[in-house]
Parts: C-alpha cells; sequence; structure tokens
C-alpha cells in the first residue's frame, strides 16, 4: 500500500514538476505547484499510516499554507494581469541584471 | 626644558660640572632659535604685510638672476621687520661664537684636554636591538676648531649679509635659512657618531638647496638648487653604506667607541677599506670632488654671502672634517687614503685649469674652492690630519674674504647698472675693471687673500699648502702608504706623482688669481661711461667683515707655523689635534714622527714659494686688462681655450651620459612602460576590467525569465539528490 501510494505520489510531483517547467501561462504553472503541494501531501498521509500521526499534521500545514499562498499568489496575478494585460511568463521578465 | 633637563642629566653624569662646556647645548640651539623667529618673522609677514616675499610678488629678475638685489624694473620696499631679522639673525650667530669660545676656554683649561672627549648626551635618539644611538654631542679638540670657524666666520658672514641683503624682500627668510644652516652645521661637528653627524650632514645639504635656489621664480637658480641635491644624494648613499658596514661589523657608531674597536680591524682588511671608500664617496658629494663636483659651480646661483658661508668656508669642508674626525679607520687603509690623495690631487689640478678661463667672477673663486678641497684631501689622505684642517682653517678665512670681496663688487657692480637702469652682467670680470680707485679696501683686501691663497710666504696660506705638500713628500719617502700600491702602482710613485700635481695646482692657482685681481681692478675701466660715476664702496657693514677676514687671512698662519720658523710657538694647531688625530697620523708613519733635513725643508719651501712667485709673474707679464673688451663685444674662444671656457664639457657629458639615459630611461621604461603600461594598465585597469567582465557574465544569468530559473533550480535539485545518492 505505501509502495503504490509512494509511487502515485511521485507521479503527480513530476507532472508537476514537467508543468512548471514547460508551461508559459502564470496560472497554469500556479495549478502545477499546487499539484506538487498535494503530491507531497499524499506521501505524508501515506507515510503516517507507518511512522505515526506527525504526517497527518503537516498535510494541515502544507494545506493552510497552500490556500494562503493561493490568495497571494492569484491576488499578484491578477495585478500583473492588469498592468501587462497578460500572464505569459516570457513577457514578464523586467526584473533582470 | 627638556634640554635643559638633559643637561642637568649630563651634568649629574659627571661630564666636567660647573663650567661653560656645560652650556654648550647652547652653541646650536641658539642659531636654531634664530631660525625659528626669523622664520615666524617671515611666515607672519607674508600674511599680515601682503606679498613681500618674491615667491608671492613675481619681481623682475635681471637675465642672469645671480645677483642680489634682482629687481630692475620694480623698486621693492625692504622688508618692513628687517631691522629686527638683522638684530635676531646676526645677534644669534655672534652669541653662539661668544658660547664657543667659552667653551673653548673651559675644555682648556681643564685638565680633560689631554685625555678623552667630553661627551654630554641629551636624549636616546634610537634604541633597537643591539642598536643605540644617542643624541649626544661631544667636545674634542677638532670638534672644537671647527665650532670656533663655522660660528666665528659664519657671524662675519651674517653681520655682511645684513648690508648685502638689505633690501631683498625675502630678507627674514633669508636669515631664517642661513640660521638653519649653521645650526646643522654645528650638530655636523659636533655630532659625538656618526648618525648625528650624518643628521646636520643633511641638514647643511637642506640648507645649501633652500639657499641656492632662494631667488627661486628664477628657475635656473631652483634648478641648480636641484642639482646640488641630487648630486649630494648619491655621495650620501656612500655615506649610510659606511654607516651599516661599520655597525655590522663593529657594533657601534659612537666615536669613542669606534676608535678602540677600530683596532679589531685587519690593517688594509677589505672591510676598512670598503668602509673607507663609502665615507670618501660621501665626502666627494659634499665637498665637491671629482667626479661629483659639478653641482658646486652651479651652487653660486644663491646669494654671495650663502656662497662665502656654506659653498666655501663651510659646509664643504664636512668631507675634510668627516675624514679627519674618522682618521682611526683611515690610517689603517692604505689604498683608501690613496684614492683620497689621488682624487684630491686630480681635482685640484682640474678645477684650478678650469678656474683659468672662467669670466664669472664667482665662478672662478667656485673653481679654486675646489682645487683648495682638493689639497685638503690630500692633507688628510696621506695621514696629515692636522695639516688637512690646518688648510680647512686659513681656507675658511681666506676664501670666505674672496666671496664676501665678490660680494662687494657685485654690489657696487649691481647698484651702477641699477642706477643707469643696463642690463650688463654685473658678474662678469670683462665687464669691470679698474675697480682699484672706486673701491680701494675691497682691494686691498681682497689682495691679502690672493697673496693666501697663492701661497706667498707669510700670510696664512702659504704655511697650511706648503704643509700639505711637503708631507705629501715625506710621506712619498717612507710612510704605509708608500709601501702599499695603487691599482699596480706603487704608492710612493703615487705620492710623487701627486706632489707634482700639487705643485702644479699651486702655479695655476697663483696664475688664475691673479688674472681675476688684474680684470677686476686693475687696467682700464670697462663698465661704461654711465655708470662709472656710480660705482663706490659697499657701507660699512659690509666692509667691516671685511677688514676682520682680511687680518685672519693675513695672520692665520702663525696657528700652525712650521717647525723650522724663529718664530714661537711652531705647530701649535697641530699640538693641539694631537689628542685627535695624533695617532692615526703616526700609525701612516711607521709609528714615528717624519724627521726631514733642514735643507730639504727649505728645498720644498724654496720650491713652493717659486712657484707662487713664477704664477703672479706669469699672470702679470701675460695677461693684458688693456685689451679685454666688456661681455657684449667679446669674441668666442678657441681651441683648448674654449674646451677651458666651458669647463672641459663635463657637464654636457654627464648630461649625455648619465641624465639623458636615465630620463630616457625613466620616462619610456619606467614611466610609459612600468607605470603607465604595467602598474596602471595591466593591474589597476586590469583588474577594474576583470571586475567588470565577471560582473557580466553575472548579469546575464539573471534574465528576468522565470521558466529558466525553474530549470536551474530544478537541474541543481536533481544535481544534489544525485550527488547524495550516488555518493
Amino acid at each position: 500500500m505505501l509502495a503504490e501510494s509512494l509511487f502515485f505520489s511521485a507521479v503527480l510531483f513530476v507532472i508537476g514538476v514537467v508543468g512548471v517547467l514547460t508551461r508559459r501561462n502564470a496560472i497554469i504553472i500556479f495549478m502545477c505547484v499546487e499539484l506538487m503541494l498535494n503530491a507531497v501531501n499524499l506521501s505524508f498521509v501515506a507515510f503516517a499510516q507507518v511512522y505515526g500521526v506527525a504526517g497527518q499534521v503537516f498535510v494541515f500545514f502544507v494545506m493552510t499554507v497552500a490556500a494562503a499562498e493561493a490568495a497571494v499568489g492569484l491576488a499578484i496575478i491578477i495585478a500583473l494581469f492588469r498592468h501587462r494585460h497578460t500572464v505569459n511568463l516570457e513577457q514578464i521578465n523586467l526584473l533582470k541584471g | 626644558m627638556m634640554l635643559l633637563q638633559s643637561v642637568q642629566e649630563a651634568a649629574t653624569q659627571g661630564s666636567a660640572t660647573g663650567t661653560a662646556m656645560d652650556w654648550l647645548w647652547l652653541v646650536p640651539m641658539l642659531p636654531l632659535l634664530g631660525f625659528v623667529l626669523n622664520g615666524a618673522i617671515s611666515l607672519l609677514s607674508a600674511t599680515t604685510l601682503g606679498p613681500a616675499d618674491p615667491s608671492a610678488a613675481g619681481h623682475g629678475h635681471r637675465d642672469d638672476g645671480h645677483t642680489a638685489h634682482g629687481h630692475d624694473h620694480e623698486h621693492p620696499e625692504p622688508h618692513k621687520l628687517a631691522w629686527l631679522t638683522s638684530i635676531i639673525g646676526s645677534g644669534v650667530l655672534i652669541a653662539s661664537f661668544g658660547v664657543a669660545v667659552a667653551v673653548f676656554m673651559a675644555y682648556r683649561s681643564s685638565g680633560a684636554a689631554d685625555t678623552a672627549p667630553i661627551v654630554q648626551t641629551y636624549f636616546t635618539w634610537m634604541l633597537t636591538g643591539d642598536l643605540s644611538i644617542n643624541a649626544s654631542l661631544m667636545i674634542d679638540q677638532l670638534s672644537l676648531v671647527m665650532v670656533l670657524v663655522v660660528t666665528g666666520v659664519g657671524a662675519l658672514i651674517h653681520v655682511f649679509s645684513v648690508g648685502y641683503m638689505r633690501e631683498d624682500p625675502g630678507y627674514p627668510r633669508y636669515f631664517a635659512y642661513l640660521n638653519l644652516f649653521v645650526f646643522f652645521m654645528l650638530v655636523l661637528v659636533l655630532g659625538a657618531n656618526y648618525p648625528v653627524l650624518f643628521v646636520g650632514w643633511e641638514g647643511v645639504g637642506l640648507c645649501s638647496y633652500l639657499l641656492i635656489g632662494f631667488w627661486f621664480s628664477d628657475k635656473a637658480n631652483a634648478d641648480a638648487g636641484k642639482k646640488a641635491f641630487i648630486v649630494n644624494r648619491i655621495g650620501d648613499f656612500g655615506f649610510l653604506i659606511a654607516m651599516f658596514l661599520l655597525f655590522a661589523n663593529l657594533g657601534s657608531l659612537d666615536f669613542t667607541v669606534l676608535r678602540t674597536a677600530a683596532a679589531g680591524l685587519e690593517p688594509g682588511g677589505v672591510l676598512v677599506t670598503a668602509i673607507c671608500l663609502f665615507l670618501f664617496l660621501g665626502c666627494t658629494g659634499k665637498s665637491a670632488q671629482i667626479p661629483l663636483y659639478v653641482w658646486l659651480p652651479d651652487a653660486m646661483a644663491g646669494p654671495t654671502p650663502v656662497s662665502a658661508l656654506i659653498h666655501a668656508a663651510t659646509m664643504v669642508t664636512a668631507g675634510v672634517y668627516l675624514i679627519a674626525r674618522s682618521s682611526f679607520l683611515f690610517s689603517i687603509a692604505p689604498f683608501a687614503s690613496l684614492t683620497v690623495v689621488v682624487v684630491g690631487a686630480l681635482t685640484a689640478i682640474f678645477a684650478a685649469t678650469i678656474g683659468l678661463k672662467q669670466w664669472d667672477i664667482k665662478k672662478v673663486l667656485a673653481y679654486s674652492t675646489i682645487s683648495q678641497l682638493g689639497y685638503m684631501f690630500v692633507g688628510v689622505g696621506v695621514g696629515a690630519y692636522a695639516a688637512g684642517v690646518f688648510h680647512l682653517v686659513t681656507h675658511a678665512f681666506f676664501k670666505a674674504l674672496l666671496f664676501l670681496g665678490s660680494g662687494s663688487v657685485i654690489y657696487a657692480m649691481h647698484r651702477a647698472y641699477h642706477a643707469t637702469h643696463s642690463h650688463e652682467d654685473a658678474q662678469d670680470m670683462r665687464n669691470m675693471g679698474g675697480l682699484r680707485t672706486q673701491m680701494p679696501w675691497t682691494f686691498a683686501l681682497m689682495w691679502v687673500a690672493t697673496l693666501a691663497i697663492a701661497g706667498v710666504p707669510a700670510f696664512s696660506g702659504f704655511f697650511s699648502k706648503d704643509e700639505i705638500l711637503t708631507s705629501v713628500f715625506v710621506r712619498a719617502r717612507g710612510s704605509t702608504l708608500a709601501d702599499a700600491t695603487w691599482f699596480g702602482v706603487p704608492g710612493n710613485v703615487v705620492l710623487y706623482a701627486c706632489y707634482a700635481l700639487g705643485l702644479a695646482a699651486a702655479l695655476l692657482t697663483a696664475i688664475y688669481m691673479t688674472r681675476m685681481m688684474l680684470y677686476t681692478f686693475h687696467g682700464p675701466s670697462r663698465t661704461g661711461e654711465k655708470e662709472r660715476p656710480h660705482l663706490a664702496e659697499a657701507p660699512w657693514v659690509m666692509t667691516g667683515p671685511l677688514v676682520v677676514l682680511g687680518v685672519l687671512s693675513a695672520i692665520g698662519g702663525w696657528l700652525n707655523l712650521p717647525a723650522f720658523v724663529p718664530v714661537q710657538p711652531t705647530t701649535s694647531l697641530e699640538h693641539w689635534l694631537e689628542p685627535v688625530v695624533g695617532k692615526s697620523a703616526l700609525r701612516v708613519t711607521h709609528g714615528a714622527p717624519q724627521e726631514i733635513s733642514h735643507s730639504l725643508e727649505y728645498a720644498l719651501v724654496g720650491a713652493a714659494v717659486l712657484i707662487a712667485a713664477i704664477g703672479i709673474w706669469i699672470a702679470f707679464n701675460r695677461l693684458k686688462p688693456e685689451t679685454l673688451v666688456p661681455k657684449a663685444q667679446a669674441k668666442p674662444e678657441e681651441g683648448f681655450q674654449r674646451v677651458l671656457e666651458h669647463k672641459y664639457f663635463v657637464d654636457e657629458a654627464y648630461d649625455k651620459v648619465i641624465v639623458r639615459p636615465t630620463f630616457v630611461t625613466s620616462r619610456n621604461l619606467l614611466w610609459r612602460g612600468i607605470d603607465v603600461g604595467l602598474i596602471d594598465g595591466l593591474m589597476v585597469n586590469g583588474s577594474a576590467w576583470t571586475a567588470r567582465a565577471l560582473g557580466w557574465l553575472g548579469s546575464t544569468l539573471q534574465s528576468g525569465q522565470v521558466g529558466t530559473y525553474a530549470w536551474v533550480l530544478v537541474l541543481g535539485v536533481l544535481a544534489v539528490l544525485g550527488a547524495v545518492t550516488l555518493r
């Protein structure tokens, strides 16, 4: 059971990473990041069955942080869109050396 | 205050308590006080009285730029505080001379005179490792002679300066420098160890530089000052090396310690020879000997009293003093001593030939000084230290007189040209002539000095020069020098040759000095019709010191009459100096005073007198002041005379061989190559360029593309994970 859960978590995580690396739309990248967080959550829960409840506690923390991050992140993306009329990250590159 | 305490300490240390010798520190300190006060006046007046100094006023100098009152077009006011400066400036010197005389008397009457010198230590100057150097002054017979000459002749020249420099706007500055010079000169001759002596040595060099370039708004004068300073630096290098060698091998730099420690050195060994040769290199710089004499003729750019004080009577004799002071070293280094003799003799004859064709009255005297310094070195070189110092003293008298007399002449000439707004050269003898009627005092006194320097019997120079020449001849017949070889030549051959050179130089001396007198004072006046009525004797403040020096020049020989004259006392100076240099002198002559038969001595004296007489006779017969034309109409010389007039082109040769190559190398290799190219280019700008390149590289990493960052992040994490798992 643990192995399958971890395998599933790994697949989810890799999907998230590939999404972050390949996509250009900020919203989609944001969703991919959420996917990675949830993959981690899944492995926490799976480990919790073997090593005790600490993993489940961590999951709550992660969900809380993810919620806050979603609020802030989406607000930033909206503000960005209002300025630049795009959420394509290739065109948002002002901060460079 | 500190000094007072130290003096008390020195007194409690038991060195002759309660005598005038405790006031020795006053001798150098009084001139220093004068320097401080006059310097303060000079600085204050620069701020409160407006631009009184020539540096600020941009005054109009004469073309020659040599004369004291070089302000033709404007008439600068004499300095407002000149009276105060006169009192301070010459007052401290006279006071210092008084203290020196008191110290001399106390030393003579104290029983200490025959034993060890008296050292007064004021404070520890340097204490590091084995090296301990005290700021201490020493009284012994040699330093007392020097102190009396420096303060005595110095005081006379200060008084003369009061008249000569009166109208110069830089009057307080002049006296400040002059006082400072005397202070350093006294430190030089009173110092109880080589480093203190060296402080004085460098200090007088500094003052010489400041005073040569006194009218520094004229570039030629400033250049002459620089030349003197730089050429002296070469000699100082030798002095320093000698001090290092002494300390490294003998462990001390105190004269009293070294005198006994020198006994441990191998006589004639490499070490003592090297030390002496390096010391002598220092002397060639300071005392203007071949090859470093070139600065002294240029030093005539300074005011004439400066030439008299620094560049004739005192500072340039420092090298002679140094060798006499280091006699315990030179007497066991025959090769080095022979070098001193040869260089001295060559310098004497070389400078004398140049003196034959100079037209500038001060240039004649400058080359004469170089030549006479050569004599002194011959004297101290052959181990006749007392004779060298004796000639130093008499030379101080008659050369100071000659320079001050020429100053008097220049003063008169300049006033005449000034009155008629003429732009002729006030120092060129072709513009003078016939001055004996207008300036009888200067005329008579300068003849006294001329007879003295030419070696006419009964005048001071006769005795001192004769004693040196006799010493050379005697040493050639038997001494450690005669036994040694000099570059393969037997020492006695070298000494006989130097004796011949000395006689030849004496002949030339008589000729060029008589020539100078003939052209300046005899014959018809070439000054010009308009100027002639304005020529007159200088004021008494200037002529007075001349009279005193004239008396000294005439009777100075009594200080050390040779043994064969019927008058007593004889050889008093030699006897007086015996505790200092007697042992060293004996060592040169195989431990026994040299006896020569009276017939030989009379023959030697006769030869010298004959030479002087022939020289004067030649000058009177061959030189015709009547045929001379003023400078402006003079034709250029030809042949060897031209070579002489241009001083053998030594300056030009030095310029081509040393100055130019150094200059070109410095500019092209050191400046443009190493400084601009390597240091500025490669090092400074190179490191800046490297930093900028690295920065550019770093800045391109920050592209602003979040995707790229994400890739780098993921790849980095993978790399770390890979590294951790695969390890």
